[in-house]
């Protein structure tokens, strides 16, 4: 459980780290929260060549609302995410999913810019942003959440490129996300949120493929007036999860109706 | 003997400070002059031919001190290593010669095959990706039904059918009648599947070798560093006396930690090789990997009864999942035969045990040991007849119970049943639990098209090994008796070298009870040592199988009782009275009738060390015992376990869960509790999270971390209901029978009957385990296909 060597260096903002990335080159990696990171790196899964540490970019690191919008910086923890007004009044669900992220040492460092920028398919803020359609906002350029994720561990950010802040639109109506793990800081076994934005739903899937998914075709169905337990059958249309040891494809599927049901009439319910 | 004050009474560990402010001393904790890291070069495949190992790169990599082979050991290790133990198979068709490093072929996926030392451990792992190991993959085994088929791979050239034992206890004779006489016959397959223990704490070795007085040291995470000190002095060719094993603090073992490991034996022998002193600590993976695991069997049953719910006959096959070798301790699993017929009188029980050769890493004892297995058959059997006949599972356990008045009962297969009180810990259970209203809930719910399920388990566990006539045979020789030398200083404190170990179970606390009480003298000035083969008496067995308290808690205070003699024999001197009108009470020898007439504990000790002394007294106040056990201990107890499955996803709700257990005499409560609130963790960890994983194609393994390999934590238990009742143990001094296991061996049938009464309604009758959603589901939606019943089956 020893990482391989590595370089180091700690950038104070992101003009550094962004000369830091370019002089150590493609192999290097950000280190923010480090949560999912250090863990490949002790089973030497992942074996950057240098890691930037961006915990001390001061500048990432806040909650803003402006303009009827919620600005978020790359490096506020889930802690913050948990326990912020800001969030808890005008995008509640995310605050409702920091509450179910790992355990307390867990949330104390991991951050949601880490998560988005790690991009894996068990996790569910990419869900969110998708089904919310945030925008990414890096030092280069601005992605729209569906733009952004492209297969799994894997985002449209070049090896220079820093993710800087994340915008939700409000979205405080009714919502829901269902979790569904053995484990109460299990990752996901399939995710599902539901959320009622601008008279219509939202519906996001969380690890059913690579990336995450959103079901446009449940939200159709809802748009069209089919009942929550009708809507939801279409939840896996078009799925191809993959299996592992705590579910099987089909298994995947089903949680995806399932949990798709549920969400619809707890957030209808709430 | 002393009035009792501290026997029973609520202690907090006296141990908890130290370890939890970070002051314990684990084996990482130690440090020596010149120490190198020891990484291993374990195979990946779980089965290939070794053609050629390159250590070129890797012994010029930076820091590199010496890269070894299995040839360079040869010259080290020249004793016989692994031995593998009769147990309850004292004869098995084959048993391989096992070394602790392969050489031409590999059979295990990490098996090690070269190891490198080096100035730092991020080195030693670096220099490990450099050696180049050629190897020809073979076709492997990793499932025992495919072993014993005709035409699969061998694991062992010299047992070309994977067989390493086929023993039947007792044939199909014995049952024939009570199979004659049935109403009914019912038969389940049950699979209880490999575990990995797990231990906070997993394994490491720190070994210095002298090469002027050829002494070896080596301070290791061991449940019994005597085992070890015989174990390695015999392969290394070393006069026991020349090596001391200590085993400081230990986060816990679970019997993974008994048997001689091969990284023990290399560890040591590097270190003899290089001049170093060397350190090695097991990364979580390699525990996974390499450290024995648990379970890893197959049950085939078959239960007779009549329709008025007596229960006739059973009778049992265990299909054992060996491993690649015969671990020192895995034929003592088949104890699972020998106690399938649980808390109940049966007409007759045949059992045969087959230990089965795979390509896996060996199996071994993990908490319970055969035990929980066989309460698991036992519980499971049980409710399948109440089952088919229609019957209250409480009824059909009531009608079938050893009573009180049988004790002591000799069961089926001659053990002898000590004692027990079962309808009394059932009662209090049904009590606590609210049984009655539950059933009623559970109708209620099923009307609404909920599963709730009400499961029991009226456990019963032998314990305390063990008497030496059952136990020598047994290891092959050294009976597992208990030492235990009681040393009394002349200021009168105490130091207690017991031969047990402690490595998590609180023996500092309960230990020093027992001899406060016994010796009368306070609590503060008693010192337990353990786990050092360089102190107190010749030989300690370490601590497992539950047995610490009923055989080395014996031996400490037969030791004190030799203690308060010769100081009785003191007193009696210096009170120039007649020895046996002196007593001893409270810390104080005195003449009876002249309770002024006394002398205290301290002026005693101090007087044994001065002159004076009677005729053909000899100084100093200490003595040492050896306890051997006229039998062993027979804990029992009644779990009952509440669920509520949700049938859509497949999700198990553990709602409640009651546990009365009777360990006799009861020392401390509060780490009774303790042990109960790990045990029954770690059984509900079988019953619904953990299992070792193997891809059943390439054999790798799958669950190589805490991701994968799923240890639930106190969210995914409910609080957990303790009662208890007290049954003194008839067969010791103090009434005390063990706790360490009783948990694990009873909660996984409580909690899969408690599924399985849940799922009733549709036909369920038997679930394996891990009882994942996942497999729930599919079992749901297989039941409802199977009824028809018109609602909705697997949709994909």
């Amino acid at each position: 459980m020893i990482p391989a060597a590595f370089e180091y260096e700690k950038a104070g903002s992101v003009e550094e780290a962004v000369s830091l990335l370019q002089r150590f080159g493609e192999d290097a990696k950000i280190l923010a929260g480090g949560h999912s990171l250090i863990p490949l790196m002790r089973l030497r899964l992942a074996q950057p060549s240098a890691l930037v540490d961006i915990n001390g970019v001061k500048e990432l690191n806040y909650v803003r609302l402006e303009g009827g919008k919620l600005r978020i910086g790359a490096m506020t923890r889930h802690v913050e995410l948990q326990n912020n007004d800001l969030v808890r009044q005008n995008v509640p669900m995310l605050a409702e999913i920091a509450d179910e992220v790992g355990d307390n040492q867990v949330r104390n460092m991991g951050t949601i810019g880490g998560v988005l920028a790690h991009a894996d398919s068990a996790g569910d803020y990419p869900t969110l942003a998708l089904m919310l359609e945030a925008e990414l906002v890096t030092n280069k350029s601005r992605y729209q959440a569906k733009d952004f994720f492209k297969d799994v561990f894997t985002t449209a950010m070049a090896a220079d490129e820093v993710l800087c802040e994340v915008v939700f639109a409000v979205a405080n109506g009714p919502h829901k996300y269902i979790k569904f793990r053995r484990r109460l800081f299990d990752w996901a076994i399939v995710g599902a949120g539901a959320q009622k934005l601008n008279g219509g739903w939202r519906i996001g899937l969380t690890n059913v493929g690579p990336m995450p998914v959103r079901a446009t075709a449940v939200e159709q169905a809802l748009a069209s007036g089919a009942t929550p337990e009708q809507a939801a059958e279409h939840a896996s249309d078009g799925l191809n999860p993959s299996g592992d040891l705590r579910a099987s494809p089909d298994y995947k599927k089903h949680l995806a109706r399932v949990l798709t049901k549920r969400a619809i009439q707890q957030a209808q319910g709430a | 003997m002393a009035v009792t004050q501290l026997v029973g009474a609520k202690i907090h560990r006296r141990e908890d400070p130290r370890l939890i402010t970070g002051h314990g001393h684990y084996v990482d904790d130690f440090l020596r002059t010149g120490m190198v890291y020891a990484a291993f070069v374990r195979s990946p495949y779980p089965h290939a031919r070794v053609r050629k190992i390159e250590v070129t790169d890797a012994a010029k990599a930076p820091g590199v001190v010496a890269v070894y082979t299995a040839r360079d050991f040869k010259s080290v290790i020249t004793g016989a290593t692994h031995p593998a133990t009769p147990s309850f198979v004292a004869e098995k068709k084959h048993v391989p010669e096992r070394r602790p490093i392969a050489e031409t072929e590999v059979r295990f996926q990490g098996e090690p095959v070269a190891v490198v030392l080096a100035e730092s451990g991020a080195q030693a792992v670096d220099a490990v990706g450099l050696v180049d190991v050629d190897y020809e993959p073979l076709e492997a085994v990793t499932d025992i039904e495919k072993a014993i088929k005709p035409g699969s791979p061998a694991v062992h050239e010299g047992a070309p059918d994977n067989i390493c034992w086929d023993l039947a206890y007792a044939g199909d004779d014995v049952t024939a009648a009570a199979f004659a006489e049935a109403d009914v016959v019912v038969k389940e397959r049950i699979h209880q599947q490999r575990l990995a223990p797990t231990s906070m704490e997993p394994r490491g070795v720190l070994a210095e070798y002298d090469p002027y007085d050829k002494k070896l040291q080596i301070w290791m995470s061991s449940q019994g560093p005597h085992f070890i000190r015989l174990f390695i002095s015999g392969a290394l060719g070393l006069p026991e006396s020349n090596v001391r094993v200590v085993s400081p603090d230990v986060g816990g073992g679970f019997g993974s930690k008994i048997s001689p490991y091969p990284e023990d034996y290399l560890v040591a022998a590097a270190a003899k090789l290089s001049g170093r002193p060397v350190k090695w600590i097991e990364t979580r993976t390699e525990s996974i990997q390499n450290t024995t695991h648990g379970r890893g069997e197959i049950f085939d049953i078959e239960v007779a009864a009549k329709k008025d719910g007596t229960l006739l006959g059973l009778k049992v096959t265990q299909w054992l999942d060996c491993g690649a070798y015969t671990a020192t301790f895995s034929a003592f699993q088949p104890c699972a035969c020998l106690m399938a017929g649980g808390a109940y009188k049966w007409k007759g029980i045949s059992a045969r045990t087959v230990g089965i050769f795979t390509h896996r890493v060996p199996t071994d004892p993990y908490r319970g040991a055969g035990r929980p297995e066989a309460t698991h058959l036992a519980e499971r059997a049980v409710d399948l007849v109440a089952r088919e006949i229609g019957m209250d599972p409480v009824d059909i356990r009531r009608k079938n119970f050893i009573q009180p008045q049988d004790f002591p009962y000799t069961q089926n297969f001659g053990l002898v049943v000590d004692s027990g009180d079962y309808d009394k810990s059932l009662d209090k259970a049904l009590e606590l639990a609210g049984y009655k209203e539950l059933r009623q809930q559970q109708a209620d719910l099923r009307k609404q098209g909920r599963y709730l399920g009400i499961g029991l388990s009226t456990w019963i566990e032998i314990c305390g090994f063990g008497p030496s006539a059952a136990t020598a045979p047994a290891t092959g020789g050294i009976a597992l008796v208990e030492s235990a030398q009681v040393r009394v200083l002349p200021t009168g404190s105490v130091i207690v070298y017991t031969g047990s170990h402690s490595h998590g179970q609180g023996h500092d606390t309960t230990q020093a009870q027992i001899v406060a009480d016994t010796l009368g003298v306070p609590y503060d000035s008693i010192e337990i040592r353990h786990g050092d083969t360089a102190e107190g008496p010749a030989f300690g067995y370490g601590t497992y199988g539950s047995r610490t308290l009923a055989v080395g808690g014996l031996a400490i205070h037969m030791a004190c009782r030799r203690v308060i003699e010769k100081g009785r024999k003191l007193a009696a001197h210096l009170l120039e009275a007649a020895e046996d009108d002196v007593s001893y009470e409270q810390g104080k020898f005195m003449v009876k009738g002249s309770p002024d007439k006394a002398k205290a504990f301290g002026e005693v000790a101090f007087a044994s060390y001065g002159a004076g002394l009677p005729d053909g007294m000899d100084q100093g106040l200490e003595a040492t015992a050896y306890f051997d056990p006229p039998n062993f201990v027979w804990p029992f107890g009644a779990h009952i376990c509440v669920v509520e499955v949700d049938p859509e996803t497949g999700s198990v709700d553990l709602q409640k869960y009651v546990a009365v257990d009777d360990c006799g005499t009861v020392i401390n409560p509060l780490i009774v509790e303790g042990q109960l609130h790990g045990g029954i963790t770690q059984s509900i960890a079988q019953a619904l999270f953990e299992e070792v994983v193997y891809d059943p194609e390439s054999g790798q393994l799958k669950t190589g971390t805490m991701i994968d390999y799923a240890v639930p934590t106190a969210n995914e238990i409910p609080d957990l209901v303790l009662g208890s009742t007290v049954t003194p143990s008839p067969s010791n001094e103090l009434g005390v029978k063990g706790i360490g296991e009783a948990g694990t061996i009873a909660a996984s049938a409580a909690v899969i009957n408690a599924i399985c009464d849940a799922l009733s309604p549709l036909g369920i009758k038997h679930i394996d385990m891990p009882a994942s959603p996942d497999r729930l589901w599919r079992q749901i939606n297989q039941a409802r296909a199977t009824a028809g019943n018109g609602q909705k089956g697997v949709k994909a």
